[in-house]
């Protein structure tokens, strides 16, 4: 057998999951100037860009611009795309193992974590994440139902899901159809009732995981006052003690904060309350089943032996009534078939990117991972390529001992062959490219950045246009 | 960024030794793994002490009988151990203020892992790296 990563024989690698990460790490391969590489790259869905797509908030499309940089990578010799092709489901580890020298992980994060608390799944008690999917057009959350008729929104959580949520909630049908929202997420927003929405965070001001700019967005909605309790936006003594070290974005975001809490009411439609200290304990619902409150326990901050400021609850409780609720306490990763998992971190288990032998604890030849599947939720978009490249680095130590799988078919025709008779419907990056130009153009005769396509079914007959 | 996001790209095997083996023991097990420091377990599997090479080199100057005596003797017991939940900023902090590079995390009275002042600079090397490669990419993308 000729040398693998040469003209004669290219290191052929499986990239599963086109979202950051996966993209990160082909562009890192084809960096390497000696290597002559063949990259596979599978999604479940026909699209790719993973969360930039269907995570993103559509408010915020400047981060999307990143996508350009995978367009870049998508174009190099040797790069195949292959969406709406499921592992485990269209093709699995076995079959990847005959075909490619290595296998990249890069699934991500799709559900969210749970939230044992009595009621949380009480009707109108929904997964964020889910609620996101839905308005960024995910063909496997298209038909979910949201009651918007409802006036009282409450989001448990306050990282940047639950920011977009609250302000995807707040925002007026003007602002969102600019956007390129899912349309039938903006036929049911235009309709939308809620008009309180409450953020609720576990910990202080001075421990939110939002970013200044972020957080300013909230104050400068078209149609919403943002609302901050001066009691909660005070620090405790631990956090302000805290504040000496703190890094600029925590100290512009305890000021906005504070600028928040003395703001009148200015009777804009809607109101979006930032609630810090508190914890929910409890949904009610009435006979139907259907929520129509909530309980909070109002926390205060102690500090571990490692010096983090943690939400204890003391004996002070309240009810507010909400009937519609997101929980948003993080992404966490799923299992994928075939591969070894890490029930306690949601990850695949992997020491620095290289899947291990559950029973051995030592890797297993071939196999990777990198981004949200192989480290947690954690990270802006970015962030996945550092990770990207701590993975491929050990690839390529490991292709430089020879230490990478033996496929019997190492080529990109029994590759597609093997698609073509599981999946005829996949798409190539082309096809992509094909859909991507009929959105952007919807878009246009619009004024919005594109018009999604949200079925599979519509991507399909599109592709055949 | 927790440092439970740290530990789920390591190897959770810890390596531990007993208050009641020997400095001799201590150094061939530092050696074997190629590490710089030991976690020790008492009883019921709780952290009773950590023990480094440091430890060791220092006592050795001053104590010939060093390498037959108890790890218990040697070690640090005032271990400031870490939760999954801690925040990488507040423990980076921590172990700078108080001057220690090794932080065992325990979840639920065990030990789960352990996270070297290393592995945090890693981590925060990364998430600075990647915010800059974002803000990078969208002010790129504002040029055009």
């Amino acid at each position: 057998m000729s040398q693998v990563g040469t003209e004669a024989q290219p290191l052929r690698v499986a990239i599963i999951g086109a979202g950051p990460a996966g993209f990160y790490a082909a562009e890192y391969f084809y960096k390497q100037s000696d290597l002559v590489v063949e990259i596979d790259m599978f999604d479940r869905l026909p699209t790719p860009y993973g969360l930039v797509r269907a995570g993103v908030a559509p408010d915020h499309q400047k981060i999307k611009s990143v996508t350009k940089v995978f367009d870049r990578v998508a174009s190099k010799p040797g790069f195949r795309f292959y969406g709406g092709v499921e592992l485990g489901k269209d093709v699995n580890v076995g079959d990847l193992r005959e075909l490619y020298h290595q296998i990249i992980y890069t699934t991500g994060a799709q559900t969210d974590r749970n939230l044992n608390i009595p009621g949380i799944d009480l009707e109108g008690s929904h997964a964020a994440t889910e609620f996101v999917a839905w308005y960024n057009g995910h063909p496997d959350y298209r038909d979910l139902e949201f009651d918007l008729s409802q006036e009282r929104a409450a989001v448990i959580g306050i990282g940047n899901v639950a920011v977009d949520v609250a302000r995807i909630l707040c925002r007026t049908p003007e602002e969102l159809a600019k956007t390129d929202i899912a349309d039938y997420a903006l036929e049911a927003l235009k309709e939308s009732r809620v008009r309180d929405v409450y953020v609720l965070g576990r910990r202080g001001p001075a421990q939110g995981k939002f970013t200044p700019p972020e957080l300013k967005e909230l104050g400068e909605l078209a149609d919403a006052d943002v609302v901050v309790l001066p009691e909660e936006a005070k620090l405790d003594e631990l956090s302000a003690t805290s504040m000496a070290n703190a890094d600029r974005g925590t100290v512009r975001n305890v000021e906005l904060i504070q600028e928040f809490s003395q703001r009148p009411l200015t009777g804009k439609s809607n109101r979006l309350h930032i609630r810090f200290l508190v914890s929910p304990t409890e949904l009610f619902g009435d006979e139907d089943g259907r929520v129509t409150s909530m309980r909070l326990v109002h926390n205060e901050l102690y500090a571990t032996e490692a010096g983090t400021l943690r939400p204890k609850p003391i004996d002070q409780y309240e009810d507010i009534q909400v009937d519609l609720v997101f929980r948003s306490i993080g992404y966490r990763g799923m299992p994928l078939p075939g591969v070894p998992f890490n029930e306690s971190w949601g990850v695949i288990l992997n020491e620095e990117g290289r899947v291990l032998d559950p029973d051995s604890k030592q890797p297993l030849v071939g196999e990777y991972t990198a981004g949200w599947i192989k480290r947690g939720p954690t990270g802006v978009i970015g962030t996945n390529k550092p990770d990207a490249v701590e993975t491929v680095k050990h690839m390529l130590t490991d292709l430089a001992k020879g230490n990478i799988l033996k496929p019997s078919k190492p080529c990109p025709e029994s590759a597609e062959e093997l698609v073509k008779e599981r999946q005829p419907d996949y798409f190539t990056f082309d096809d992509w490219l094909h859909l991507d130009a009929i959105e952007v153009s919807r878009g246009e005769a619009q004024g919005r950045p594109r018009v999604k396509f949200t079925s599979v079914a519509e991507m399909i007959e599109a592709k055949q246009m | 960024m927790k440092i439970s996001s740290i530990l789920s790209t390591k190897s959770s095997e810890v390596i531990t030794i007993a208050p009641d083996q020997t400095i001799s023991e201590a150094i061939s097990r530092l050696s074997s793994y190629n590490i710089g420091v030991l976690i020790v377990l008492g009883a019921g599997g709780k952290v009773v002490g950590i023990i480094s090479e440091r430890d060791i080199v220092r006592r050795l100057v001053e104590d010939e009988e060093l390498l037959s005596r108890e790890v218990s003797e040697v070690m640090t017991s005032e271990v400031i151990v870490g939760v999954p939940d801690d925040d990488v900023m507040s423990v980076v902090h921590t172990m700078t203020e108080k001057r220690f590079r090794h932080i065992p995390v325990i979840d639920k009275g065990q030990l789960i892992g352990i996270i070297s002042i290393g592995d945090i600079l890693k981590a925060q090397r990364d998430q600075y790296q990647g915010q800059i490669d974002t803000l990078e990419t969208q002010i790129m993308a504002s040029d055009e």
